[in-house]
């Protein structure tokens, strides 16, 4: 699922305008695996896994692989469903700077959500 | 002529604990007084569909207002210098205030999350005064996971990122419709207008030890809350029932925190048979 989060957000004009003021990069742990998302004005301009322990982000957000299989489910079940939810049940951290993922919450929720396939009907 | 909808709003003036506000109040039906109570940081606009659903307003006068500070209702005068934060007795003062301005005798009154709560403090309170309480979205706690600061700073947009907290409390199954206008009302909220509710939510409306004493008998207690609520959970609504005694919960399946507003159709589901309850056995 993290190879589609590059080409699911640029491909998606409305989403990519709302994150127009973002450039930076962010940290994404998915169980023991970290990966460099680097955002350039609101376009995913990478997604690396990290390798050298200076590579790292403004920020950091974390769960388990299989909290973030879940997540990216067409309808995830509850706690499962929105970075906020997961953060409330403890599943999910979030660390380093957090002004600029507050400064853009909603755009970069839709960022971690983006490879999700649509729910039916 | 357009094709009006049966809400017709209104505004008077209002004295709370020395305070004067212009309160904006909306209403259709007739029937039983319902009095429905906003989330924080939102408005009645919330429950637009339960006044334009006549399964519902065929029985029940629903009257729904903007809390002080809120939707369209004023700030007091003098605003700028305060800080708003909202308190239990505040909050308690305000609806019974309301309720004696409107002349309302002995209303059903419904209240969603810090509304949810908040309702069972007048159960506690003014059993006397209320036909029955409806809770959603309302335990009689719950636990904070977030720093309130966030929400109200100069280098944060207030609106969006109250849209952005709250958004995932809105069920992936609601349509996006009823979603994006849910939020969109998050976004109009006054500054620090969400911030100060969650005063009340988070920390000075929580009951102790005394949910329990709430008596049933005299003011029924129904409890609906959310699958995908974070904060009142099904765990804690349930947690919440099981001292008051003779409550009735339900967690309504594929609904988050904003039943009426994220998913009318599904909601009314869960509702009407709690309505037409209250109407055939309360009097």
């Amino acid at each position: 699922m993290i190879d589609r989060i590059r080409d699911r957000v640029n491909a998606n004009a409305g989403l990519v305008r709302r994150g127009q003021y973002v450039s930076l990069p962010f940290l994404l742990g998915i169980g023991e695996e970290d990966y460099v998302v680097t955002i350039e004005k609101g376009r995913v301009s990478s997604v690396e896994p990290r390798r050298l322990a200076t590579a790292t982000g403004r920020f950091t957000i974390r769960a388990a692989k299989a909290v973030w299989d879940e997540f990216w489910k067409p309808v995830p079940k509850r706690n499962h469903h929105d970075l906020w939810a997961m953060l409330a049940a403890g599943i999910a951290k979030i660390d380093g700077d957090l002004l600029p993922l507050m400064q853009n919450l909603q755009y970069f929720k839709d960022v971690l959500a983006a490879p999700r396939p649509p729910r039916e009907g | 002529m357009p094709e009006f909808e049966p809400i017709v709003g209104r505004y008077f003036k209002m004295n709370v604990a020395g305070d004067d506000y212009r309160i904006h109040v909306e209403e259709a039906g007739r029937g039983t007084p319902l009095v429905c109570l906003h989330t924080a940081g939102a408005d009645t606009r919330q429950y637009r569909h339960l006044m334009c659903d006549p399964a519902i307003t065929n029985h029940y006068r629903v009257i729904a207002f903007d809390l002080p500070w809120h939707g369209k209702s004023n700030p007091p005068v003098g605003w700028r210098d305060r800080e708003y934060r909202l308190t239990t007795d505040l909050y308690v003062q305000t609806i019974m205030a309301f309720c004696r301005a409107m002349a309302l005798e002995r209303p059903v009154v419904m209240g969603c999350s810090m509304g949810g709560r908040v309702v069972l403090h007048l159960a506690l309170k003014h059993a006397i005064d209320f036909r029955a309480v409806i809770a959603l979205e309302g335990a009689d706690r719950v636990e904070p996971y977030y720093e309130l600061d966030w929400l109200h700073r100069p280098d944060v947009n207030g609106g969006e990122v109250c849209a952005a907290f709250v958004s995932g409390q809105v069920a992936p199954q609601s349509p996006d419709e009823h979603r994006w206008e849910t939020l969109w009302m998050y976004m109009q909220s006054g500054p620090g207008i969400f911030k100060g509710d969650l005063y009340f939510y988070w920390y000075d409306g929580h009951f102790d030890d005394r949910s329990p004493k709430i008596d049933t008998a005299r003011c029924p207690v129904y409890l609906l809350s959310g699958e995908y609520d974070s904060s009142c959970t099904p765990e804690r609504t349930e947690a919440t029932a099981s001292r008051i005694k003779g409550s009735k919960a339900t967690v309504m399946e594929g609904i988050g925190h904003f039943p009426m507003a994220e998913n009318p159709a599904l909601f009314r589901k869960y509702i009407l048979p709690v309505l037409d309850e209250i109407r055939e056995t309360v009097r």
